[in-house]
């Protein structure tokens, strides 16, 4: 079907008028639009999903230091502390943790993953749907549709504003892939349309203003650590929308804050690595070291 | 412009660890290869700014050498390209330059070989690339679209043979630019394709008195 789905209000305008899930609407227009079937989109959906899968799956065994020596052992660290004493929040919270840490680790050894909506925030949406999935025995089938959920959520913010650091700071990046994921998790434990998108907004709302502010320029410090925290930033709003929590701001109103508050942030805090985390006295001094290392 | 997608915010399912940085230079290498064709003998990347500083940390140096070997975003070779029976059949060096006139990702290939080229493109975000310029001549290709690139005399009446060429076999323009280096000698023209353009389309275009180069620049895949 053809829909003009370019703000959340025209979303859940086509949702009522035709009954149908958020999901329903997303797929049956890339279908349209790309002149494939509906089908040929789940399948794309479902490739997506097993390549999670994968990066999750080896992240979880590997150890293997980034290029810059700096980061890659995090989530053993954290699997080993779990196996001595379980999370206090129980094993749905083990499972995020980890799989976001083990997805964005294998980012950064060069190997695989699925950009989400970058590479850089690529462990938060994978973490989510695919720990809910195995905690709550969720089919196949209920993945692709949460995973394209989740993607409704970023093509509706990304036709207001392109998700890159760069452009503006990580609220566009962890930001954006944090509210995917609510949006994901509420479809996954069957809220409504008004729910999904009211969960992808509180998760938005609650992190507007997040800079970009990587160490030496290199997707790590603070990427890595951050893909384990907005992951769970999502359940957060997934519990308080389920509980009926309301967002006061409209969804579209706060993508637009969102668009503000990116033109009003400082240069310096846009991937430029020229402020914030980058320039404190211990970031100048990685910055050094990984200068060094260069030459080599 | 682009026709937006789901699939523009999730995947590419790619090698890590930056959309601009690692899949963007492999993009970028891919394009070069489909520009220059041949297997060149020589190669050396010119990578500037951003490209430069934080290049090496990001794997670009692998990954525009990876795309220039034919390798996709999501190829395991990209980590160990060095060591690959590929990388060792061709000659390659790096060299880095901070150039504010410069897009912060951009990077020249410089192609040696039956023939000399040089290539220069920038990573413009998200994975998305742009060739802007082979030799002296400005280009602009994003390798969302198949693309006729051709190098002729700078005559009158060369576009008009050009277009009604590619009309004739009912293909649709969607964009067409043209640059001259000075008056009277040597022009470039770009023209984006709605669809694929047939083998025969590109031999008459090399028949047109004057017209001294045409490459059939293959889009990317997704
Ligand atoms: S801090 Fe910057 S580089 Fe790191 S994930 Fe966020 S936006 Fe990407």
């Amino acid at each position: 079907m053809e829909y003009s789905i370019s703000t959340f209000e025209k979303l859940l305008q086509a949702c009522s008028s035709e009954n149908k899930k958020i999901y329903e609407i997303m797929q049956e227009k890339e279908a349209y639009d790309f002149e494939i079937s509906v089908e040929e989109v789940r399948a794309k959906i479902l490739k997506n999903i097993n390549a999670m899968k994968e990066a999750i799956v080896s992240g979880l065994t590997s150890k293997e230091m980034s290029f810059s020596g700096l980061c890659g052992d995090d989530t053993n660290k954290l699997k080993e502390k779990y196996k001595k004493s379980p999370a206090l929040f129980g094993n749905l919270f083990e499972k995020i943790t980890t799989f976001a840490l083990a997805t964005i680790e294998e980012n950064l050894r060069m190997n695989k993953i699925v950009a989400c909506p970058t590479a850089g925030s690529c462990g938060i949406v994978p973490a989510v749907i695919i720990a809910l999935a195995q905690e709550k025995d969720i089919t196949e089938e209920d993945e692709i549709n949460a995973l394209i959920t989740a993607g409704t959520i970023g093509y509706i913010i990304s036709s207001k504003i392109a998700m890159a650091g760069a452009v503006a700071g990580c609220q566009a990046e962890c930001g954006v892939a944090s509210a995917m994921s609510a949006a994901a998790a509420v479809q996954l434990l069957g809220g409504s349309n008004e729910q999904i998108i009211n969960g992808a907004t509180l998760a938005l709302k609650n992190i507007l203003g997040l800079t970009c502010d990587p160490v030496g320029g290199l997707v790590e410090i603070p990427c890595v650590k951050r893909n384990a925290f907005l992951a769970v930033h999502a359940i957060t709003a997934t519990e308080l929308v389920l509980a009926n929590v309301e967002s006061k701001i409209p969804p579209d109103e706060v993508i637009d804050a969102m668009v503000q508050t990116g033109q009003l942030m400082s240069p310096l805090l846009k991937e430029t690595s020229m402020g914030g985390l980058a320039t404190t006295k211990t970031g100048k001094a990685i910055n050094k070291c990984l200068e060094s290392k260069k030459q080599k | 412009m682009k026709q937006r997608s789901l699939f523009d915010v999730i995947s590419p399912i790619m090698i890590g660890p930056s959309s601009s940085h690692t899949a963007g230079a492999v993009r970028l290498g891919l394009m070069a290869k489909n520009i220059y064709k041949e297997k060149p003998k020589k190669v050396t990347f010119r990578l500037y700014n951003s490209f430069a500083q934080t290049g090496k940390g990001h794997g670009t140096d692998k990954g525009l050498l990876a795309g220039l070997l034919g390798f996709n975003v999501d190829s395991e070779e990209i980590k160990n390209i060095y060591n690959s029976e590929k990388a060792k059949s061709i000659k390659y060096n790096y060299e880095f330059e901070q150039n504010i006139d410069k897009h912060p990702n951009a990077v020249d290939f410089i192609l040696e070989g039956d023939i000399n080229m040089t290539i220069s493109g920038n990573s413009v975000g998200a994975g998305n690339i742009e060739i802007v310029k082979i030799d002296d001549f400005a280009t602009k290709i994003s390798g969302e679209l198949n693309t006729l690139l051709l190098f002729y005399k700078d005559k009158p009446g060369m576009i008009s043979q050009v277009s009604t060429l590619i009309q004739n076999e009912n293909i649709n323009i969607a964009s067409l630019e043209c640059d001259r280096n000075a008056r009277g000698k040597t022009a470039s023209m770009c023209i984006c394709l709605d669809s694929k353009i047939p083998e025969n389309i590109i031999e008459n275009i090399q028949n047109i008195e004057d017209v001294y180069f045409v490459r059939n620049i293959k889009k990317l895949e997704a």
